[in-house]
C-alpha cells in the first residue's frame, strides 16, 4: 500500500513537470514577442531581452502610421470578413439544421446524407473553379466571396443537428404552431433562443477560422486596401524584410495576434467546451 | 401516426430551410468542382499576356503531374505531417489519461488547459512570421542559446532541410497537441467511472489500466482523429508557405501539395491546377468517406447506440 502512495507521488510530480514545461513551451514564443513589440530596433539589434522597452506606442504608432502595410486597415478587413461569415455561417447552419431536424419531406434522408459525406472536404480542391467563377461574377478583388460561401458550411451544421437533438423536443415546435406561431417566427423566436450556447460556440470558431484564413483571400484579393492580415502578413514576409524596423515587425505580429488570444481569454471556458461538442461523440 | 401529418402540412418548409444551404453549396462548391474537373482535361494557361487555350487535350495534364514533382511535394507533406503528428499523439495520449486520472489531482487543470489550447487559435501565417524571425540567424533565439553559452555561433535553422523541417512539424505539433487532448480527454471521461474502479480492485497498475482498458475504449476518436489529422495535414499551406515565402526552401524539400497547387493558381495555369486538384479531390474522397462511417455510427435516432451500451452492458456482465 504504502509504495503504491509513493509511486503515485512520483506520477503525479512527473505530470506536473511535463505540464509545467509544455505550458512554457506554448507562452514562451508569445512572451518573446510582446517582449520585443516593446523594444527598439537598436535595442533589438544588441540581442534578446527578458524585460520590456519603452518603445511600445512608438513602434505601434509606426505601425499605424505605414502606408505600404496598412495593418489597421487590413485589422477592420478581417473584422468585417469574420463577423459577416459568423453571423451569416451561424444563422443558415441553424435554419438547416432545424430544417432537417424538424420536418419530414421527400430527398430528407438524400440532403443529410450529403451534408455528412462532404463534412470534411477541403475547399483547397474546389479553389481553382472558385477562383474562375469569382471572377466571371464579377467578385474577384471584392470581400463578398470570403463572406458569402460561408452560409453552407457543413461541419458548423452537423454541430447544430447534434445540439438540436439533445435540446429541442419536437412537442414544443407542436405547441408553438397550436398557439397559431408562423415556422419562420417559431425558428427566429422559439429554436433560436434554445440554440443559443451551441450558436455562441460556433460563432466564435467560425469567426476565428476566417480571421486566420490565408488561403482563399490570398487567391482574391489584390488591391492594398481590401486586404486582410493573413495577406498583409505574408506580403511582409516577401518583402525583404530582414532590413526593416524589426521593433515594428513585432509590433505587426502583434496586432496581427493578440485580439484573438484576448477574446480567447475571455471565452476559454466556452470554446475549450465547445471543442469536444463538434466532433464524434460516444 | 403523427409523423405522417406533419409530413402533409409542413413539409415544404423544410424546403424553404435548407434551400440557402444548398443554393449556396451548388454556387460555390459545387459548380467550381465541375469546372476544376472541366478545365483539368484542358491546355489552359498564361505566359505573358498571352492566354493559351482552352484546347481540349484528354489526360495530358494528369501525365505530366505524374512525371513532375507532384510525388516528391506529396511525400514532402506526408514526412511534414508525420514529424508533427507522432509527438502530437503521444504527448496528447498522455496528457488526457493524466487530465482525467482522478488520483492524480492535477493542481490547475483549467489554466493548463487553456494554455495548451491557446496555440490553435493563433493565425498560422503569423505564428510562421514570427518563428521565421524568431529563428533567423540574428534573431531572438539563436540570440538566447549564444548567451547562456550552449552555442558559439549563430544556426541557420532554415538553411538546412532537417531544421526547417522540424520548426514546421514543430509548430503543427504547438498548435494541435491541446486540441487532440482536449478531445481525448472528453473520449475517456465518456468510458464511465465503473470500469476504472472494476480494473482498479482486480489490481491493475496505470500502465495495465492505459494499454488494456483506455486504449482499446477510445480508439473509435484515435481513429477519428488520426483521419481528420491527415486530411489537415493534407491541406497543409500556410506554415510551409509563410516560413519559406512560397519556395518550400531549401531545395523544395518543403514544399507542400498545396503550395504547389497554390503557385498554379497563381501563375494562372488553370489545366495544370485543375488536374492536381482532381488527384487531391479523389485523396479526399476516400479519407471523407472514412469519416462519413464514423460520424454515421451513431446514427440519428440512437438504435445503433442503444445496441452498443446493451452490449457493452453484457460484456461487463461476463
Amino acid at each position: 500500500m504504502k509504495s503504491k502512495t509513493k509511486s503515485s507521488r512520483g506520477r503525479s510530480i512527473l505530470a506536473h513537470t511535463v505540464l509545467i514545461l509544455l505550458s512554457f513551451m506554448c507562452l514562451f514564443f508569445f512572451y518573446v514577442l510582446i517582449i520585443n513589440a516593446t523594444r527598439s530596433h537598436a535595442d533589438l539589434q544588441k540581442g534578446f531581452s527578458a524585460l520590456p522597452g519603452k518603445y511600445f506606442f512608438t513602434n505601434l504608432k509606426n505601425v499605424a502610421n505605414d502606408g505600404s502595410f496598412p495593418m489597421f486597415r487590413g485589422i477592420l478587413n478581417s473584422l468585417i470578413v469574420s463577423g459577416c461569415s459568423a453571423a451569416l455561417c451561424t444563422y443558415f447552419s441553424a435554419l438547416t439544421a432545424y430544417g432537417l431536424y424538424a420536418y419530414d419531406f421527400k430527398g430528407k434522408k438524400v440532403a443529410f446524407t450529403f451534408i455528412m459525406a462532404i463534412l470534411v472536404m477541403p475547399t483547397q480542391v474546389t479553389a481553382m473553379g472558385f477562383l474562375k467563377l469569382v471572377t466571371n461574377m464579377g467578385m474577384y478583388d471584392s470581400l463578398l466571396p470570403l463572406i458569402i460561401p460561408s452560409i453552407a458550411s457543413p461541419a458548423v451544421f452537423y454541430f447544430m443537428y447534434s445540439y438540436l437533438q439533445s435540446s429541442l423536443p419536437i412537442s414544443l415546435v407542436e405547441a408553438a404552431r397550436i398557439d397559431g406561431s408562423g415556422e419562420f417566427k417559431t425558428f427566429n423566436h422559439i429554436v433560436l433562443p434554445i440554440m443559443k450556447p451551441a450558436i455562441a460556440v460556433q460563432a466564435i470558431f467560425t469567426f476565428v477560422g476566417s480571421w486566420n484564413n490565408y488561403f482563399v483571400p490570398a487567391l482574391i484579393i489584390q488591391s492594398k486596401n481590401k486586404m486582410t492580415v493573413p495577406i498583409l502578413i505574408a506580403t511582409l514576409r516577401g518583402a525583404d524584410y530582414m532590413n526593416f524596423d524589426m521593433g515594428k515587425i513585432y509590433m505587426m505580429i502583434t496586432v496581427a495576434i493578440v485580439p484573438i488570444i484576448i477574446i480567447y481569454l475571455l471565452l476559454s471556458k466556452y470554446i475549450i467546451a465547445g471543442v469536444t461538442l463538434g466532433g464524434v461523440k460516444e | 401516426m403523427k409523423k405522417k401529418k406533419k409530413s402533409i402540412d409542413y413539409g415544404k418548409w423544410g424546403y424553404i430551410f435548407i434551400l440557402p444551404f444548398f443554393v449556396t453549396y451548388i454556387i460555390f462548391s459545387l459548380i467550381p468542382l465541375i469546372d476544376t474537373v472541366r478545365y483539368s482535361f484542358f491546355e489552359y494557361y498564361r505566359s505573358g499576356i498571352k492566354e493559351v487555350g482552352p484546347n481540349f487535350i484528354g489526360m495530358a495534364n494528369y501525365v505530366s503531374l505524374l512525371h513532375s514533382d507532384m510525388l516528391k511535394y506529396g511525400a514532402n507533406t506526408l514526412i511534414l505531417w508525420m514529424i508533427g503528428f507522432i509527438p502530437q499523439i503521444v504527448i496528447a495520449l498522455v496528457l488526457a489519461v493524466w487530465f482525467t486520472d482522478v488520483r492524480l489531482k492535477i493542481r490547475g487543470q483549467q489554466f493548463f488547459k487553456v494554455v495548451i489550447y491557446l496555440p490553435n487559435l493563433i493565425m498560422a501565417s503569423a505564428f510562421a512570421l514570427l518563428f521565421f524571425t524568431m529563428f533567423s540567424t540574428n534573431g531572438p533565439i539563436n540570440s538566447i542559446l549564444m548567451s547562456i553559452g550552449i552555442l558559439k555561433k549563430p544556426i541557420d535553422f532554415l538553411g538546412s532541410v532537417f531544421g526547417t523541417r522540424s520548426l514546421i512539424g514543430f509548430m503543427n505539433f504547438l498548435m494541435w497537441f491541446g486540441n487532440t487532448t482536449i478531445m481525448l480527454m472528453a473520449a475517456i471521461m465518456g468510458i464511465g467511472q465503473d470500469v476504472f474502479e472494476a480494473s482498479d480492485l482486480d489490481g491493475c497498475n496505470s500502465i495495465q489500466r492505459f494499454f488494456y482498458i483506455t486504449l482499446p475504449l477510445i480508439r473509435p476518436i484515435l481513429a477519428y482523429t488520426l483521419i481528420t489529422s491527415i486530411i489537415g495535414g493534407l491541406q497543409m499551406f500556410d506554415v510551409p508557405q509563410i516560413l519559406t515565402n512560397g519556395q518550400g526552401n531549401p531545395n523544395r524539400t518543403s514544399m507542400t501539395l498545396i503550395m504547389f497547387l497554390n503557385s498554379h493558381l497563381k501563375s494562372k495555369n488553370y489545366g495544370m491546377a485543375g488536374a492536381l486538384s482532381v488527384y487531391l479531390f479523389v485523396v479526399s474522397a476516400i479519407l471523407c468517406f472514412f469519416v462519413y462511417r464514423m460520424t454515421n455510427d451513431n446514427d440519428p435516432d440512437g438504435s445503433k447506440k442503444a445496441a452498443k451500451k446493451r452490449a457493452k452492458a453484457e460484456r461487463r456482465k461476463r
